[in-house]
């Protein structure tokens, strides 16, 4: 995964001194290690600034809503599918873009290299699945896999479904995965048992709506819980209207989440917020055999009627 | 909403016309009884604030 960058640089130096596009979004390195943030770059100077590794796990496409340039992007395996959701939702017109895609191993969880030190983390490096964190006094090296997020982990989609170019030859998918263990465990629970998980789980949320802003699905011009003729649910830290926000969100990402974590990175306090979207990606799964963002040519299930759509819950 | 905790039974869906006042009827009749059954819904309450 290393070896991209250079590739990455190539294509985009030539994508922009050849005006085929007014500007490429990337990633460049953050102030703090495991920080890379999304940079764009609109000269071919720019673009010796442009950075690959293993934290370069936020979703790109959120910077591609309703712009009107022509743009490249670096996409990986999620993000190529939230890019084909926001062409089939009119965001963005294919025309628009040129697509870099990146095969993608898995991003790096910064919350669990955090947990493993006390101290502060001064510098990170990657070689060959392996991790070494550097600090005051400290160095370790840890094997990538017990770093990744835990969506990266159940990825069954780590090649770009679409891309113009491509950074290097695609990589194996994982198979045989288990991806809804998760949910299967909830949906087990009793109903006091499945009050207690939320409650607990959403009761250090602080509704800073930092995983709305992550996340390329929530474009809306106004949110649901920013309106307030008619306020839709209460805005204090009521735990009732925190899990009114949470469950509502997820409604409205149901049948187009693609699981790409953004929501769980963004989260100040690390909640997985994973286990709420993925109870519908599950659902849409199970009852359509919907998977959000494989193809431009299909309509998503909640967009379309079929006679035979399941309906066994109205009475 | 069951995933989260509310009970089943507590949330109906029926598909009446309004030419179709005894389906109304016998489906009301139902979503009560099923409902009186479960006993008063305690989760996803928002209590009034309290003021002294």
């Amino acid at each position: 995964m290393l070896g991209y960058i250079d590739k990455i640089k190539e294509i985009s130096e030539r994508l922009l001194s050849e005006n085929k596009v007014d500007m490429i979004i990337g990633f460049k390195k953050g102030t703090l290690p495991m920080t890379n943030e999304p940079f764009a770059a609109k000269k071919p100077a720019d673009v010796k600034e442009f950075v690959w590794d293993s934290n370069c796990g936020i979703n790109l496409t959120n910077y591609l809503t309703n712009r009107k340039e022509r743009i490249g992007i670096i996409a990986k395996g999620c993000d190529t599918r939230n890019i084909v959701t926001h062409i089939i939702e009119n965001q963005i017109d294919r025309e628009q873009l040129t697509i870099i895609g990146v095969p993608c191993k898995g991003m790096i969880d910064r919350c669990k290299v955090d947990k493993m030190f006390d101290k502060c983390i001064s510098e990170i490096a990657e070689n060959d699945g392996k991790i070494t964190v550097k600090g005051k006094g400290f160095e370790k090296t840890v094997d990538k896999i017990d770093l990744l997020q835990e969506n990266c982990k159940v990825c069954g989609h780590r090649n770009p479904v679409i891309y113009d170019e491509l950074v290097a030859d695609l990589v194996n998918e994982q198979e045989n995965l288990d991806r809804y263990a998760d949910v299967m465990e909830i949906e087990a629970m009793s109903s006091e048992n499945k009050q207690n998980y939320f409650n607990d789980l959403l009761s250090s949320c602080i509704r800073c709506y930092a995983c709305r802003n992550a996340c390329p699905l929530c474009y809306c011009p106004t949110c649901f819980v920013d309106e307030s003729k008619p306020q839709w649910v209460g805005k204090g830290d009521n735990p009732t209207d925190i899990m009114t926000f949470h469950f509502l969100r997820a409604y409205h990402c149901a049948g187009r989440c693609t699981d790409c974590g953004s929501c769980v990175r963004a989260c100040p306090m690390g909640i997985d917020l994973r286990v709420i979207n993925k109870k519908l990606e599950k659902d849409c799964f199970d009852l359509y055999g919907w998977e959000a963002g494989l193809s431009l040519d299909k309509r998503p299930p909640l967009d379309t009627f079929k006679p035979d759509d399941p309906d066994d819950f109205i009475k | 909403m069951e995933h989260f905790g509310v009970e089943p039974g507590r949330i109906h869906f029926s598909w009446i016309s309004s030419a179709e006042a005894t389906k109304f009827v016998e489906v009301v009749g139902k979503v009560t009884k099923a409902v009186k059954a479960l006993g008063p819904n305690q989760h996803f309450v928002k209590n009034r604030a309290k003021v002294a």
